[in-house]
């Protein structure tokens, strides 16, 4: 079997006003369905402690539920327990109509974090990040320049931010510029 | 610049999280249809100054498509709603003719 490697391997830029560092592995399950359902709730529940609600995130230790849009959820577990993960959603969901996909290797995941964080995404997201607009619990997709990306808070001060794994080394780079030294805009 | 409401995931983004897709409420005639309606459906577009009734993609963010009404002329947006409707709500209708009096746009009004 193959040696499964995360896109940039673990790659980080520590010198500027914010850490930005590629995360490793991060198993990922999208998983579509009708979020109204019981059984789906139960099932996600059982995954990630928490049924999200709309753009929020629900996380439990490693793993996690993150609503993407009105019929779809991304599921975080370790990377080794996808297999097993949808193997699982496919029993408990028998009969309902849903698909669940592996994608952990389709994407990649960023940790911005330090006090400026915030300043960081504030320059390449067009997202509001006052304190009291963007929290912790919340998850938003969007874009961080010019590729699309979705994030939340794990910390107080910091973001983790998951993109296409293709742009991957692009996001670096754009992570990194913005967290350069003496870059503070101090907004908030 | 534009700030969209998007009615799915209640998202309140500017222009570049949406791309455009158009007119909207067409009538897609196909199969059955006379040469006519299908060169309307194919080519016929409004282009007006004032109110226009758009399609709108959330591109950069729930992936969702939805309807907005807007002004060509001073960019404000009158309202957004559901993508699975053939003409607007009421609350939208109303909402324009409280800025637009008197507005149409094709059969509506």
């Amino acid at each position: 079997m193959s040696n499964a490697v995360s896109a940039l391997q673990g790659a980080s830029y520590v010198d500027g006003i914010a850490d930005v560092t590629e995360f490793g592995l991060r198993g990922m399950i999208t998983l579509r369905g009708d979020l109204s359902d019981k059984k789906l709730i139960k099932a996600v529940k059982s995954i990630a402690g928490a049924m999200p609600g709309m753009r929020s995130i629900a996380l439990e230790e490693d793993d996690g539920a993150a609503w993407m849009s009105p019929d779809e959820l991304l599921l975080m577990v370790p990377h080794g327990d996808v297999a097993s993960t949808i193997e699982g959603l496919s029993k408990s969901l028998a009969g309902t109509h849903f698909l669940a996909a592996d994608v952990s290797d389709a994407r990649a995941v960023f940790e911005v974090s330090g006090p400026k964080a915030r300043d960081v995404m504030a320059k390449l997201a067009p997202v509001d990040f006052a304190n009291s607009a963007f929290e912790k619990g919340m998850f938003r997709r969007s874009r961080l320049a010019q590729v699309p990306a979705a994030f939340w808070m794990n910390e107080q001060d910091a973001f983790t931010v998951v993109c296409f794994r293709s742009v991957a080394q692009y996001m670096f780079d754009l992570l990194s510029v913005a967290a350069q030294p003496g870059s503070e805009v101090d907004a908030f | 610049m534009l700030i969209l409401n998007c009615p799915c995931c209640g998202v309140s983004g500017e222009e570049t999280e949406y791309h455009a897709g158009g007119e909207a409420h067409l009538k897609r005639h196909s199969i059955g249809s006379t040469d006519d309606q299908f060169e309307e459906y194919l080519f016929m577009r409004e282009n007006p100054r004032g109110v226009h009734l758009e399609r709108w993609r959330h591109n950069n963010g729930c992936g969702k498509w939805f309807h907005a009404a807007r002004c060509t002329q001073t960019l404000e947006v009158f309202g957004t709603y559901s993508a699975q409707t053939y003409e607007p709500p009421k609350e939208i209708k109303d909402a324009i003719s409280a800025k637009r009096p008197g507005w149409t746009w094709r059969t509506f009004s």
